[in-house]
């Protein structure tokens, strides 16, 4: 049997390499996809807890999870359609107008 | 042997007999359906490929093969190769969860005519089916052309949108059923009303039926949906700049997917391999059908003059009558019986979008839109709004 | 043959999340991000949870991993550039993340020493119709609110998408 703390590790691993897909990124889309990459992480440690402790609970939880992570997806591609028909570009840095 | 050997013994011999049997009867839809489109045309269809054009398939296969096979300058290297991988294998895969019959006992073991019986076969089907975009999205984006990449946008756009209303119209069977394992959804369509309609779902989810069937026609990108090859418009849409066998490769999974929505099709709303005719005496439909097919058979033989007709026709009119005598043999007919109605109305269902096919014209790209998500996807809703009152109020 | 299944899994997630940063085609980080989803999804099945893997499936590679790629194919997305404004996040970035690694495997490891702590039997039955039972009882109103969130986000993205005559595109 695999220890729930291997699972809860590659969790732990797959998070940091979204955060650091999240700082590192420049495309906007990618900077997306490495928050769905998070979010991904924290759905299998509650999975693996799920399992440990029998509860059905953190099933519900990561479908939850699902659902707002689609309707986040909905909004946030719209909003980067948008950006990308007003700024002809994809690259973060080129939107700066709110920075100092 | 242990219960693990065991198992993967027969499912080692299940899959390779299902996939033998698969891509053999694809490459025969595909006869068939030339046969058919040129009956419908008013012509002949293959005739000069051996008796009946019977060898076109292999022609085809062999014309396939040795094709020269250029790649586009353009193409983004290794996704132009991999995605008629992904279209053929997700194609392939759904078959698995397919059940193709009752309980059969060989040697001792009994096992079921279903490569997996998951408890969620349903919802893994429309997994696979929800992936299927994926190879035709990236065929079109890797070629580098833009009709290709023309007809990949529009096919993800379709197949997203239609995937909604096939999703809704299948949980009316499954409400009904009240589990997602397929076997146990035919289970619960056995029974006959007034003993002879049998209990069908295709009956009381008419709506669920009739929106799936719309709904799987456009998610195997068949006419009247076909916008994503769209000769017309696109040359060939997103397989443009395939040829030899990467487009063999998408064209076999057309035809897979074709398979595979049938199937679910008759599962979902034909009752499966349950008989439809309520009396202990159906097991002799099979007989009489068989001994038929000999007899037709045997009056070409007699018309016919070529000589490879003279041999090859007595082969075929065996093969009827063996059949025929085999379904006489109790212990062969129990489970046989059942995979021959479920064959019989996947044969329906696969004549069906072959007739449509020949028969429609095409949809155009805004009108498809408008009709998948104003029309299609709001009567999917209300069938299933429907049929969750029904269920809640027979449930308590 | 847990743990060969467990290795595979894990490792074709750590390769595609790898990959994800690494490449610089958008395309290719959506796909390999499909990969880890898909290897996640085994893993669920690993963990007893089939309903969850199914759905993953059907949701985030299906769904929202093919509108990423829809909308990448449409605004043509090509290679992005770095332009490397920040020196800051170069020299500081990568120490920083490995803290984070290093804190969060040390507390795991703290508070789960390699025990397995699982009762297998709890979760044995039929996935689906629990998850089905808690989710239209115990969690009834949160079920109805994310509908209602749904709802709005598809309203937001319509509004958003739609294109205003004025507009000098």
């Amino acid at each position: 049997m695999i220890p729930v703390s291997w699972y809860l590790i590659l969790s732990a691993v797959l998070f940091v390499l979204g955060v650091a897909g999240f700082l590192i990124k420049r495309n906007v889309i990618t900077v997306f996809m490495s928050i769905e990459l998070m979010l991904n992480a924290v759905n299998l440690s509650f999975v693996a807890f799920g399992y440990m402790l029998g509860d059905y609970n953190a099933h519900i939880f990561v479908f939850f999870v699902m659902v707002v992570a689609a309707a986040e997806a909905a909004v946030g591609l719209a909003i980067i359609m948008l950006m990308y028909h007003n700024r002809k570009s994809l690259n973060v840095d080129d939107i700066e107008l709110l920075k100092f | 042997m242990s219960p693990f050997q065991d198992f993967l013994v027969a499912s080692l011999i299940k899959i390779a007999l299902v996939l033998f049997v698969l891509l053999t009867a694809l490459a025969y839809i595909v006869w068939i359906e030339r046969k058919i489109a040129g009956r419908i045309q008013n012509r002949w269809g293959p005739t000069q490929t051996g008796p009946h054009g019977l060898l076109q398939p292999l022609a085809d296969v062999i014309k396939f093969i040795f094709k020269e096979d250029p790649t586009p300058a353009q193409a983004e290297l290794p996704t132009y190769f991999i995605a008629p991988l992904i279209a053929l294998v997700l194609g392939l895969l759904s078959i698995t969860v397919i059940p193709f019959g009752g309980i059969v006992t060989v040697a001792g073991h009994s096992t079921y005519l279903q490569i997996s019986d998951l408890n969620v076969g349903i919802l893994f089907i429309l997994g696979v089916t929800s992936l299927g975009v994926y190879g035709i999205a990236l065929a079109g984006w890797s070629s580098g052309s833009k009709y290709a990449l023309l007809g990949g946008l529009r096919s993800s756009a379709q197949m997203i949108s239609y995937e909604l209303s096939l999703s809704f119209s299948v949980v009316g069977p499954l409400l009904v059923a009240g589990s997602l394992s397929l076997r146990d959804i035919v289970n619960a369509q056995s029974g006959y009303w007034f003993r002879v309609i049998p209990h069908w779902n295709c009956f009381p989810q008419a709506i669920a039926f009739i929106t799936y069937l719309i709904s799987a026609f456009a998610e195997t990108n068949r006419v009247p949906f076909d916008l994503p090859e769209c000769e017309g418009e696109l040359v060939a849409g997103f397989h443009t700049e395939y040829s030899s066998m990467k487009f063999a490769m998408f064209f076999t999974a057309e035809y897979a997917n074709m398979v595979t929505a049938s199937c679910l099709a008759t599962l979902l709303f034909m009752g499966g391999w349950l008989s439809p005719i309520n009396s202990q005496y159906s097991r002799f439909v099979p007989v009489v059908v068989f001994f038929a097919l000999a007899l037709v058979l045997a009056r070409f033989w007699l018309t016919r003059r070529r000589l490879i007709e003279k041999i090859v026709l007595p082969v075929f009119m065996g093969v009827c009558v063996l059949l025929g005598l085999l379904f006489l043999w109790p212990a062969f007919y129990t489970p046989a019986e059942g995979v021959f109605w479920f064959l019989a109305k996947v044969g329906f269902f696969l004549f069906l979008y072959i007739w449509v096919r020949w028969t429609l014209p095409r949809f155009r790209y805004d009108t498809l839109m408008e009709f998948g998500w104003k029309r299609l996807l709001p009567i999917s809703i209300a069938n299933l709004l429907i049929t969750g009152f029904i269920v809640a109020w027979r449930a308590s | 043959m847990d743990a060969v299944l467990f290795f595979l899994f894990a490792g074709i997630a750590l390769a595609g999340a790898i990959n994800l940063i690494r490449e610089s085609h958008p395309i290719y980080s959506a796909l390999s991000l499909v990969a880890v989803m898909g290897a996640l999804a085994g893993l669920y099945l690993m963990l007893g949870a089939e309903f969850i893997a199914v759905v993953q499936i059907i949701v985030y590679a299906g769904a929202i991993m093919v509108l990423f790629v829809f909308v990448l194919m449409l605004v043509n997305a090509a290679p992005e550039v770095k332009l490397d404004r920040s020196k800051m996040a170069k020299n500081v970035g990568p120490p920083l993340l490995t803290l984070l690694l290093v804190e969060i495997v040390a507390v795991l490891r703290g508070k789960y020493p390699t025990s397995d702590l699982v009762h297998p039997s709890l979760l044995s039955g039929d996935n689906t119709r629990q998850i089905g039972k808690l989710l239209f009882s115990k969690f009834l109103l949160p079920f109805e609110v994310t509908s209602i969130l749904i709802l709005v986000a598809i309203m937001g993205a319509v509004v958003l998408g739609k294109r205003r005559p004025d507009d000098s595109r």
